[in-house]
């Protein structure tokens, strides 16, 4: 059987990757792509924890982030449609009409 | 508390002060677009309808049954404190019911007339009415706290109304100045309430005295009791005008005259010689208090009366006297003669308002000219303001068998016999009666009496003093080329005011007022028995003497006025230029406004303005807010640039926080 720390390894990974494309790109479809996967490394840890200690709930957890985070990106692609329709762009450093 | 076989009847007690209330608030909100027929069939229905009730109680009322006690509502409940509203009913009550309800009608009915063609006519009714309800609660109040409800409401309605012509600025300064110096005697009065809860933890009337009954001067309840009474002296020598809180009363005279003589002469002002009488129970047990009654009543009287001598001014002399009258009421409480003041009151309120609402009229009469100088003969013009003015005149004056005759009697009587009382009292008092016959005939001469000194219509226009006094008048659609006789709206309270002016004090024959007074004054009537069985029959020769002698007065103040004011009339300029200084302090009311204004009005001024004004207020309390304002702005003018509109440093904060916050958590699993 596979340890438990090699998950959570794994886990930590695909969140810092999330992080990281969340940070440093330009493209919203790119970042909305970035935050799906930190969502992804947390649920693979909810799995992990849950197989471990043999408790439903943590694979509950997950059925719950991914219908949420399924109804997230309907909204989130609706507005990057309605951005590139105002802006007729997807780089968010042009996206700023919010600044000072 | 009632007993069972309580007369229905009285149960019409709590709405009695209701009643103008309604009146008050219907006017009030609906009177500005209602036609003026509706707001007068408003204001003297309900004023009328409290009169009534007031009549139906009197009726029914028995003296065996009483007091009764009338409870509204709970109130004011903490621990073994209670406050409750209720109203009470006793022999003194009933006296001031009808006293204020009465009069307070007759000059409702009388200030139709008088305001029906000024602008505000809906305002001037309800505040009249608003007046009458906070004066009923004052005299049917059950407990000092209610009693207070109405002082100070009573206060207010004096307030609106003496400014009622608040576009003239001395009308809204007096209205100030009367609200502020009866703030200084509110202070005392609240001051006794306050000690009466610390030490019998009640202001229920009853409970007070029953607490209060086994004090006796000798031990050591007495300074309580010495402070309490002069605490309520304060109080009332500053509603009822006494020295050294007067000033006001001669200013309030900027009001409408009905005003003057409903507020400032008959009821309200009467206020703080009622209140000094419910409390005698405890002035009685406190022999220096009523000493300093007395003292400040007999200086007040005359005091306020030399003043009243040289006033120009028909309504001001008026205010004077007032005062005067006032002093007479406080010498009576002071010397334990509460039954004397009370009876004094009521028939005041008579002659007092009757004289008012003369002088209203004789103003009125002349398109609004209040100086004395510029009037007389006014006998031929307006024969009914005459005839009822001279009644008064002489009624305040003391001849007999006129209302004032008794009441002033019995008080001057009392001042000499009583065991608090004094012959420097009675003689003092006897020198006031005589200047005020003295002056009140001046007045009578000068108006009525000699040819007439007004212009005419035309001139009057033209004269700055009379266009300023005119205030009232300027509105009247009719011109005002002769003096001419008021509306019997008027005139009819005239009338019936005369009659009770002549008629008023014969209830005092034989003592039956004080008999029917004498339960409130329980304690007051067994000193006074004891006192008139030794020296009933000394006692008998000596009043007839001193009656004799205050009617002299009366005459000689006649006649003297009569010399100076109709037989030779260079004479009064004359004697005015002999006394020179004399005669100026007079003329200038003794310059007291001037001494208070240097003692009191201009400290508070210059220190309100220096330290409060500019170094507190603009120094510390403005300066905190604009400094912590400055400092917020500053500190947002920095931070705001953290908003930058650019998506991915919003990501950046939001990494960065999450990263602190997974940091303390992993360092505080590291330390536990």
């Amino acid at each position: 059987m596979i340890p438990l720390s090699y998950y959570l390894l794994l886990s930590g990974i695909l969140f810092a990757c999330g992080v990281l494309g969340f940070l440093i790109k330009r493209n919203i479809i790119t970042i909305f792509m970035s935050i799906e996967l930190m969502l992804n490394g947390v649920n693979l840890s909810f799995v992990a924890f849950a197989a471990q200690w043999h408790a439903l709930s943590g694979q509950v957890f997950v059925f719950f982030v991914m219908v949420v985070a399924a109804a997230e990106t309907a909204v989130g692609l609706a507005i990057i449609i309605a951005v590139y329709r105002t802006r007729e762009t997807l780089n968010v450093d042009r996206v700023n009409l919010l600044k000072l | 508390m009632t007993p069972p076989t309580l007369n229905p009847l009285l149960w019409t007690v709590p709405i009695i002060p209701l009643l103008p209330l309604g009146g008050a608030a219907i006017n009030g909100f609906f009177g500005r677009r209602s036609s003026k027929k509706a707001i007068t069939t408003v204001a003297l229905a309900f004023c009328g309808l409290a009169f009534f009730a007031a009549l139906l109680i009197a009726a029914s009322f028995s003296s065996a049954a009483a007091p009764y006690s009338f409870p509204v509502a709970h109130w004011i409940r903490a621990g073994n404190f209670q406050v409750d509203f209720s109203f009470y009913l006793d022999q003194l009550s009933l006296v001031m019911l009808l006293v204020v309800t009465g009069v307070g009608f007759l000059i409702h009915i009388y200030s139709v007339g008088y305001m029906w063609d000024d602008d505000g006519y809906y305002r001037f009714m309800s505040y009249m009415n608003l007046f009458m309800f906070f004066m009923l609660t004052l005299v049917l109040a059950k407990n000092y706290l209610v009693m207070f409800i109405g002082w100070e409401g009573v206060g207010l309605a004096s307030y609106l109304l003496i400014g009622f012509w608040f576009t003239k600025d001395s009308a809204a300064s007096a209205g100030k100045k009367a609200f502020i110096v009866n703030r200084i005697g509110d202070f005392g009065f609240l001051i006794a309430l306050f000690l009466m809860i610390k030490h019998f933890g009640s202001l229920d009337f009853t409970r007070v005295f029953t607490a209060v009954r086994p004090l006796s001067p000798e031990t050591a309840g007495a300074g309580l009791l010495t402070a309490i009474g002069l605490l309520l002296m304060v109080g009332a020598a500053g509603k009822s005008a006494q020295i050294p809180l007067y000033v006001w009363l001669p200013d309030a005279m900027e009001g409408p005259t009905p005003v003057s003589a409903l507020i400032h002469a008959a009821t309200m002002v009467t206020a703080g010689v009622y209140m000094v009488a419910r409390s005698s129970m405890i002035f009685e047990r406190a022999p220096m208090a009523m000493m300093v009654v007395a003292i400040i009543g007999t200086l007040t009287a005359l005091f306020a009366a030399t003043i009243g001598i040289a006033q120009t001014d028909i309504k001001k002399v008026l205010a004077y006297s007032t005062v005067s009258q006032l002093g007479y009421m406080f010498m009576a409480c002071g010397v334990g003669a509460f039954s004397a003041g009370i009876f004094h009151l009521m028939t005041h309120a008579f002659f007092k308002g009757l004289l008012f609402l003369a002088a209203g009229s004789v103003i009125h009469g002349i398109g609004g000219e209040q100086d004395m100088r510029k009037m007389g003969g006014l006998r031929v013009y307006m024969p009914w303001t005459f005839l009822t003015m001279s009644i008064a005149t002489f009624t305040i004056a003391g001849f007999p068998p006129l209302a004032a005759f008794f009441s002033k009697d019995e008080i001057l009587w009392k001042a000499y016999s009583s065991p608090y009382g004094s012959w420097v009292y009675w003689l003092l008092g006897v020198i006031t009666a005589f200047i005020t016959s003295f002056y009140m005939f001046r007045l009578w001469f000068l108006t009525f009496f000699g040819d007439y000194r007004g212009g005419n219509a035309n001139d009057a226009a033209h004269q700055p003093a009379i266009a300023h006094a005119a205030h009232d008048h300027s509105d009247h659609g009719h011109g005002h080329g002769e003096p001419h006789e008021s509306p019997w709206v008027m005139l009819g309270p005239l009338v019936i005011l005369a009659i009770l002016s002549v008629g008023g004090g014969w209830v005092g024959i034989g003592g039956h007022f004080e008999h029917f007074l004498a339960p409130v004054f329980q304690s007051g009537a067994t000193v006074e028995m004891a006192r008139e069985a030794t020296g009933e029959a000394a006692g008998k020769g000596t009043e007839t003497l001193l009656m004799l002698i205050s009617v002299g007065a009366a005459f000689l103040g006649l006649y003297l006025a009569y010399l100076l004011y109709q037989k030779r009339r260079d004479l009064p300029a004359k004697i005015a230029q002999s006394l020179g200084g004399l005669y100026q302090a007079v003329a200038n009311k003794y310059y007291i406004d001037e001494l208070y204004a240097v003692l009191f009005v201009k400290p508070v001024v210059d220190g309100s303005t220096t330290i409060l004004w500019h170094d507190v207020d603009q120094g510390v309390i403005d300066a905190a807010v604009n400094d912590s304002a400055d400092a917020a702005r500053h500190i947002s003018d920095n931070v705001r640039h953290m908003q930058s509109g650019n998506l991915r440093s919003y990501a950046g904060w939001v990494a960065a926080g999450g990263a602190v916050v997974i940091a303390y958590m992993v360092w505080m699993g590291v330390t536990h």
